[in-house]
């Protein structure tokens, strides 16, 4: 029978949750990494047994762990993440020059074919791949080294690469996002790159409409159609039809435009879901009610989702990678919290119930469909 | 024989129980042991200093006898207590962060 494996990490070790299909009886495994922050844990489309965790602590720095066996065991491989050449400045919050220094791994995005090769967002913002299992690494340098780096700045949580978006057509295509500078887009397998931010709009810097600079939260894409880009921005939920070329605002009638989060449903490309968050100093769900809002119509359209989920007095956050979809049908959906809940809805988003309620702050969720 | 503590979260990491034990050629500094030390567990490189700087971690000290070494050159001989193996050098994190 068909089951699901939710990996989760969070402030203080990463969790292994596994249902079978039905997706209401769930083993919880962990903490793995007790104490260790993991950004993110995420497994191989090509072996769902391979896993990739990134680690890491202020004391002891990043540490990669790799899985062979869909999480049952660990074994650490390369933290060795080196700029390439000189690496130059960025500019800091006061827009003074600042070196780039590596701080963490944000997100692994394993290969859609090869399981031995995987790529790693980083902050200070980069891309780095392994193609060795997570051995060692290397910067595809072309990203900071295309122009614009120098004018690129950190968002409140640092300047990270944090979406990694592998285009299935197998034509090279890699988009990513970086918090606070943009999207950047290469069609030549990572070795040059552009930004692809025209059509978005941040009031909150000097020029709104800047080549870079804004705040891209979260990006999605649905593999069956990868032109067709979804964004939660800072501010404002966009869309692009032409790969990040040029993009349109979608927030329509949502409650508030802010969100970290967003994902499209797996079987149906016009359908996405977002988690709407008071900004800017709050970042918790207005009016303390925790709602998925979903749109059926690839934005603009929005529906809130409520059945299972607190309508009172919550006020945690759900940050950017901590939203996945399973491909089951229906499709199931899951997010985790800074509270430490991890929700999940068998039904495309109609109901929700937690798989788990006191993990630590939840850093990011991914979903595995196994067979 | 150097005699090595590290903090609980780097011997699980390297799957070491109690102390390290190792044997440094010629006289014993901060980086010989650390090479040693990250020799016999390559897990541990760059989680104590830094991969290319070899600089200690910020939140990384190191002390011995009741003594703060953080702040010596790498290449200092360490204390005779350490060299001999009468005290360990103790590798510590700081007490910060939630």
């Amino acid at each position: 029978m068909s089951g699901v494996r939710v990996l989760v990490g969070t402030r203080k070790g990463a969790f292994v949750l596994t249902a079978d299909g039905k997706r209401d009886k769930w083993d919880v495994s962990g903490p793995h990494f007790a104490g260790w922050e993991i950004y993110h844990v995420k497994g191989s489309p090509a072996d769902p047994n391979r896993l990739y965790a990134s680690q890491s602590t202020g004391w002891s720095g990043q540490v990669i762990e790799r899985s062979n066996d869909g999480g049952k065991t660990w074994e650490p491989v390369g933290n060795k993440f080196v700029y390439d050449g000189v690496p130059g400045t960025h500019q800091w919050y006061d827009g003074t020059p600042h070196p780039w220094e590596f701080k963490r791994v944000w997100h692994l995005e394993p290969s859609l074919t090869d399981p031995d090769t995987v790529y790693a967002g980083v902050e200070d913002a980069a891309l780095f791949r392994s193609t060795d299992a997570g051995a060692t690494w290397q910067e595809l340098a072309g990203l900071r080294g295309h122009g614009s780096g120098p004018h690129w700045q950190p968002g409140a949580g640092g300047m990270c690469l944090h979406t990694i978006l592998l285009d299935p057509g197998g034509n090279g295509r890699i988009s990513i996002a970086i918090s606070a500078a943009g999207a950047f887009r290469s069609d030549d397998s990572g070795a040059t790159w552009q930004p692809i931010n025209r059509g978005l709009r941040s009031q909150y810097i000097p020029d709104p409409a800047a080549e870079v600079g804004h705040c891209v939260h979260h990006m999605a894409m649905h593999p069956s159609r990868p032109n067709v880009l979804f964004m939660q921005k800072h501010w404002d939920v966009m869309r692009s039809d032409d790969g990040g070329d040029s993009w349109q605002e979608v927030s329509g009638n949502l409650p508030t435009d802010f969100g970290f989060v967003i994902d499209v449903h797996a079987h149906e490309p016009e359908t996405i879901f977002v988690v709407p968050i008071k900004s800017d100093s709050e970042h918790f769900p207005p009016e303390g009610k925790l709602r998925v809002y979903r749109s059926r119509t690839g934005g603009n359209e929005w529906e809130p989702l409520t059945k299972g989920l607190p309508q009172s007095d919550c006020y945690v956050n759900v940050l950017r990678d901590a939203m996945a979809v399973d491909s089951l049908d229906k499709c199931g959906v899951y997010f985790g919290t800074t509270g430490g809940q991890v929700y999940a809805s068998a039904d495309a988003g109609d109901s929700w119930a937690p798989i788990v309620r006191d993990l630590p702050a939840v850093l990011s969720v991914e979903v595995q469909t196994l067979p | 024989m150097i005699r090595v503590e590290l903090p609980s979260h780097l011997r699980t990491l390297a799957h070491i129980a109690g102390e390290v034990q190792l044997e440094v050629e010629g006289p014993a500094t901060q980086r010989l042991v650390l090479n040693a030390l990250e020799a016999r567990y390559p897990v541990l490189q760059g989680t104590i200093r830094d991969h290319v700087t070899q600089q200690r971690r910020p939140f990384v000290r190191f002390f011995a006898n009741a003594e703060d070494l953080s702040h010596e050159s790498p290449d200092a001989p360490l204390p005779e207590a350490v060299a001999s193996g009468a005290e360990p050098l103790l590798i510590v994190g700081a007490i910060a962060g939630g």
